[in-house]
């Protein structure tokens, strides 16, 4: 049991010490933080600064965050409290097919939908003359696509709650939604947290559908009507492709290496967070 | 005009889904006494107690007919305002359920939800009501912890003070004692005793030594039926009705 367990960490640690040596050649060139923070990137001159990726990427996941927690939490409350046993029995199969579609589909349906939409009418909504190939239409198929994973790990959260525990609040006089706010969002919040981590870690990784909608310039982005490039649109996007650039290959290679850790870290932490809350719940 | 009790349950009917689950309860439950629920599991102890707040409200495919009447108010009336009736009650569940916050926020969420109690002096009324529950003492320096650290015992007190503290006039126990050790149980059975002189209270249960102990009137449900109700001493002495001599007897249970 313990060395089954011991195999995917092991994995993980073998593909992150693989990636580090495979971008060896850059680390001698330059120092880590400096490719870190420089926003350079001008392959053919020798500079690799993956600052506008590491941003491309924080933008994106920020702008989809922004936009699917409050509804993705909503919609668990309805569902988990207010709607009727039929239809959360009805929902409930439909989020998880939702979770499951290949992200081509969700980047096709944005090329189609949201980009015109971003481009035609809300960036000149807000004065601004843009393509729609931007953050924004990034940030939106993006929340869509990580609203399934938030919804369905908040309803696990909300039921595990004791339906005892509402009566309790229910029978002092509070009303429904006093009793939704003081006590379910009160008691299931570490696991609203853990849901939204786990939301996240899905957002950084998450490739094609992005890559298709978010523009692709590796600029730094200013506002979220500018364009955008993600760290796994980079890889995706080049691998293969510029090898003859000397470097290009490290360069890639610590990319990944950047965006594997970065994903760990909130992977790890959600779990965390989540063997926290079960704890308590017990 | 005869003086009514503050609580009256006529023809009760009670459906999940299709099943009727409570048969043409009808009962006059006498004030500032302890009337005791018993009955075989099952027949619908819990279920008749919930209807009294309207606690079956939010479960799926409930249906109640007939009338429950709180100082002459059909709670089950369009009109009636449900947080006004619950506010009338304080419950007490099988297992106690501490809300996800301080001892002190447990007592305070009451009054604060209902805007009852000056600011100033909320401080004072938890006080007051957890010295009620027998409860003070034990936690007055540490009421800032999460009420779930409290021993289970403690938690139940805990959950009548919080009860008490929206000012009601009837309390309500789901076999309040079962998740307590003997002592504890004890302790909130000399609780209930006390507060009938001040409140009416309506107790389930299943144990019948402890029916006896605190009861001052009986309801014997069996199936769904009130089959006979009545003082507790005439009841326990002569009971009138086969099934309710055969539970008494330990013949069925
Ligand atoms: N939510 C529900 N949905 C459907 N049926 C229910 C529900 N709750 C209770 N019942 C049914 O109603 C009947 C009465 O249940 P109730 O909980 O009132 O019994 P009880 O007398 O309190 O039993 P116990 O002594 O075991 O607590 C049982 O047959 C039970 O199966
Ligand atoms: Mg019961």
């Amino acid at each position: 049991m313990l060395v089954l367990t011991c195999v995917p960490a092991f994995l993980v640690l073998l593909i992150l010490v693989g990636l580090f040596v495979r971008a060896r050649p850059i680390l001698a060139e330059k120092p880590f933080f400096s490719l870190l923070f420089s926003s350079a990137w001008s392959p053919l001159k020798g500079d690799f600064g993956l600052f506008p990726f590491i941003m491309g990427t924080l933008w994106v996941t920020f702008v989809s965050l922004v936009l699917a927690v409050p509804v993705s939490l909503l919609t668990a409350v309805f569902l988990s409290e207010y709607a009727p046993r039929s239809v959360r029995e009805f929902t409930k199969p439909i989020i998880d097919l939702l979770a499951g579609l290949p992200s081509v589909i969700y980047g096709v349906w944005g090329v189609l939908l949201v980009v015109p939409l971003v481009g035609r009418i809300i960036a000149p909504f807000f004065g601004v003359t843009s393509s729609g190939y931007t953050v924004l239409a990034g940030g939106i198929v993006l929340a869509i696509m990580i609203f399934p994973t938030i919804i369905s790990v908040s309803l696990e959260v909300f039921s595990s709650i004791p339906y005892q525990m509402r009566e309790a609040s229910l029978s002092l006089g509070a009303t429904k939604w006093e009793t939704v706010r003081h006590v379910v969002l009160k008691k299931g919040l570490q696991g609203i947290i853990a849901a939204i981590v786990l939301g996240l870690s899905r957002a950084f990784g998450e490739t094609m559908a992005v890559l298709m909608v978010v523009g692709n310039i590796p600029r730094l982005p200013r506002s979220v009507f500018d364009g955008g490039y993600p760290l796994p649109a980079l890889l995706a996007n080049n691998y293969g492709e510029m090898m003859s650039v000397p470097l290009y290959d490290a360069a890639l290679m610590l990319a990944a290496a950047v965006l594997l850790l970065v994903v760990l870290f909130f992977n790890v932490l959600a779990r965390l967070i989540l063997v926290r809350v079960e704890r308590r719940a017990a | 005009m005869e003086i009514r009790p503050h609580l009256s349950v006529q023809n009760l009917n009670v459906y999940f889904d299709q099943l009727r689950i409570l048969k043409d309860v009808s009962i006059d439950i006498p004030d500032h006494k302890i009337t005791v629920i018993i009955g075989p599991s099952g027949c619908g102890k819990t279920t008749l107690l919930k209807s009294l707040n309207r606690l079956l409200d939010p479960l799926d495919g409930v249906r109640v007919e007939g009338r429950v009447l709180v100082d002459n108010v059909d709670i089950y009336d369009p009109r009636t305002e449900v947080t006004e009736v619950r506010k009338k009650m304080g419950l007490l569940s099988q297992r106690p359920q501490p809300l996800p916050m301080s001892i002190y926020d447990n007592v305070a969420y009451g009054p604060r939800i209902h805007n009852h109690v000056d600011k100033k002096r909320l401080g004072e009324v938890v006080e007051q009501y957890l010295r009620m529950a027998g409860l003070w003492e034990e936690v007055k320096d540490r009421l800032g912890e999460p009420a779930s650290r409290l021993s289970v015992g403690q938690q139940q007190r805990l959950c009548l003070a919080r009860g008490l503290a929206v000012g009601p006039e009837i309390i309500l126990g789901d076999e309040p004692t079962s998740a307590l050790d003997p002592q504890s149980s004890q302790n909130v059975e000399r609780r209930l005793i006390e507060l009938k002189e001040e409140y009416t209270v309506i107790v389930v249960t299943h144990i019948l030594r402890q029916a006896k102990r605190i009861a001052d009137y009986i309801a014997f449900l069996y199936l769904g039926e009130l089959v006979e109700h009545g003082p507790a001493a005439e009841v326990f002495a002569n009971p009138r009705d086969p099934r309710m001599r055969a539970y008494l007897t330990g013949e069925i249970s």
